[in-house]
């Protein structure tokens, strides 16, 4: 059973239109689970709404198969980061920490040992009496952290957390969050719109557009085997090429041309297919060299740009345009007839 | 090299002049020996001062100003904390209309909103006189409260708020543990306001006083009406004092730059 569910969840701000709608999401036990999207989408809205910030206008949240839709924030056991770290300004670092335990009623002997421990955790012994605005940047990421893990929360929820920070220290950083999760095993949800943090310390990012989750799927799948035009765009499959499929043959797919294309996967598929390509996988080659019949089209350079690693070209074909990276040494110049071959495992069918 | 403004240097002169020439002859007025006002004095003495504390009009209206200004200070800071928090906190329909409505009797001219008082609550409605100058202080330190709870608020991050209540405190005990603590200084300093306002008060209190209930500027007034002597200068110098105390206590807390926000 999933540790939470959301079931059918409508969320909106105002009577006119819905953020959320027919929302559904679940994650199981132990998980972290990414949220990724451009912004607007609705990550921190999702986000809120499980925290109980936000109120559904319909629909359902189930913690543990328990009805949660309704109760308030803090009957919640749930640790929240925000983007802001959000931390009491008023408080040190040992209250800020030890602030959801004295609310608990913790007796003070277990909370002192409760937050030297996760002080010492997140690397920030012998801060304790400093006070938040005495802290660098990720010292006060590493006390949001430190106090919404201190309670032993059921769930733990980050909006963004690293944003605010530099490069160097966002990467040293997110992995000291899928650390500690690894080593307290608790459930996470986490919001970012950065796609290489998302996949990096996921085990499950879920793509969102518009309020809705596109796919849900472990990184590797979601990095190889975008399922929608959108996914597929948003993590680099700038090419979508759309054919028509018969159903049946070794190459059952047709670009406008006519061209036969063989694509893994697509076995059985009939009438309009539209399939993702990188533009890394794209081969160029000069025109004229021998090609086979299948997945493969003769172009004419639009543009050129260096990208540093290699150059890109903008390529007319009778089939479309294609965005293609080419890590060779002479670069094609303006106007020069080139072959653009599609490796037939590199061609992802998407919706 | 500096440009001279003479013109401006003029002015400025002026307006100080103005501005502390009066205060400059009712000081050394207060230290006069003779039984009338003298500017400047003909000699030093301090028997106006000790005087003071022998009229007993004084005495007692002094306990009332105390009395009307402390209970009005915890009277307007239950009814303007909330309100503030309301008005920088949420987004509702009148806010505008209600932020209007709060600051008005600063708007409006204290002649007009004691009479007003003074025909509503004691005409017809017979209130006695006690409530009836505590309302009327209350209605005009709201406004003070409000501005400087809001002015305090404003720089709050309510996200704060929202990560105690993820740790575990409902939304009252937050108000009182998060938000209360953060708003310290805008609370300090809209006391020592409130308390000047009452304090000094007269155009609403000359209405709403009447027998046996009188505040010290009411007094003061009463007292100019039959007496001439000093001991009005020395009382005057007294109260300066304790006003400038006051300013600079809230100078601390807030910086004067809250005067002219
Ligand atoms: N308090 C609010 N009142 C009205 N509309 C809101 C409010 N908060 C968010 N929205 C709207 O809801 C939509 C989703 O917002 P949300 O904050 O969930 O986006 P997000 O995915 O977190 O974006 P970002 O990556 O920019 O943080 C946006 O169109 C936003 O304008
Ligand atoms: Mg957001």
């Amino acid at each position: 059973m999933a540790l939470i569910e959301l079931k059918n969840i409508t969320v909106a701000y105002d009577q006119k239109h819905n953020i959320l709608e027919n929302f559904n999401l679940s994650v199981e036990e132990g998980e972290f689970v990414s949220l990724l999207g451009p912004s607007g989408c609705g990550k921190t809205t999702t986000l809120r709404l499980i925290a109980g910030f936000n109120e559904a206008k319909d629909g359902q949240f189930l913690f543990k198969g328990q009805d949660y839709t309704k109760v308030p924030v803090h009957k919640r056991a749930f640790g929240f980061v925000f983007q802001s770290h959000a931390l009491f300004p008023h408080l040190s670092v040992y209250d800020n920490v030890a602030f959801g335990l004295k609310l608990r009623k913790t007796d003070a002997k277990q909370i002192r040992t409760k937050v030297m421990d996760i002080l010492e955790a997140v690397n920030l012994k012998g801060f304790e009496n400093r006070y938040p605005s005495q802290l660098s940047g990720g010292q006060r990421q590493r006390v949001a952290i430190a106090r919404s893990l201190v309670i032993q929360p059921d769930l733990l929820l980050f909006d963004e957390p690293l944003s605010s920070l530099d490069a160097n220290l966002r990467v040293q950083m997110r992995m000291e969050i899928r650390r500690i999760q690894q080593e307290l095993k608790v459930t996470t949800v986490y919001v970012s719109h950065d796609q290489e943090e998302c996949f990096s310390i996921s085990d499950k990012v879920a793509i969102m557009n518009k309020g809705v989750i596109e796919q849900l799927d472990t990184p590797p799948l979601i990095y190889k085997k975008p399922k929608t035009e959108f996914v597929a765009r948003f993590v680099g499959f700038e090419n979508i090429l759309p054919m028509t499929g018969s159903g049946e043959g070794a190459a059952p797919l047709k670009a406008k041309d006519g061209t036969p294309f063989v694509v893994e996967g697509a076995a059985g598929m009939k009438g309009t297919v539209k399939c993702a390509i990188r533009p890394d996988d794209i081969r160029i080659a000069k025109d004229g060299e021998e090609r086979g019949a299948d997945n493969s089209t003769a172009g004419r350079i639009q543009v050129t740009t260096y990208l540093g690693r290699g150059y890109q070209y903008v390529v007319e074909t009778a089939i479309g345009e294609f965005l293609v990276n080419s890590h060779g040494e002479a670069p094609f110049g303006h106007g020069e007839t080139v072959r653009l071959d599609f490796p037939p495992d590199k061609l992802v069918p998407v919706d | 090299m500096k440009e001279k403004h003479t013109l401006l240097g003029w002015i400025t002169f002026l307006v100080f002049l103005f501005l502390l020439g009066p205060l400059v002859i009712i000081i050394g007025a207060s230290f006069g020996p003779d039984n009338y006002l003298t500017f400047p004095p003909n000699g030093f003495s301090l028997k106006w001062y000790e005087n003071v504390f022998h009229v007993e009009m004084f005495w007692t209206s002094f306990k009332i100003s105390m009395l009307v200004a402390l209970l009005g200070i915890v009277l307007s800071f239950l009814l303007g904390i909330p309100a503030a928090y309301a008005l920088s906190r949420y987004q509702f329909k009148g806010k505008g209309f209600f932020t209007s409505f709060f600051i008005s009797p600063i708007i409006i001219p204290g002649i007009v909103f004691g009479y007003g008082l003074l025909k509503y609550l004691v005409i017809t409605y017979h209130i006695p006189i006690f409530p009836g100058v505590l309302i009327g202080h209350v209605v005009i330190m709201i406004p003070y409260v409000i501005r400087v709870i809001s002015s305090s608020l404003m720089n709050f991050d309510y996200s704060v708020e929202e990560a105690a209540m993820s740790l575990g405190a409902s939304r009252l005990k937050t108000f009182f543990v998060v938000v209360l603590p953060n708003i310290r200084s805008g609370i300090i300093a809209g006391i020592l306001l409130a308390f000047l306002e009452s304090f000094n008060n007269v155009d609403v209190s000359v209405f709403m006083t009447g027998p046996g209930v009188s505040t010290l500027p009411i007094s003061m007034l009463n007292y100019v009406e039959y007496y001439f002597d000093p001991t009005i200068a020395a009382i005057s110098v007294l109260f300066m004092l304790m006003t400038a105390v006051l300013i600079a206590a809230i100078e601390r807390t807030l910086g004067l730059r809250f005067f002219t926000k």
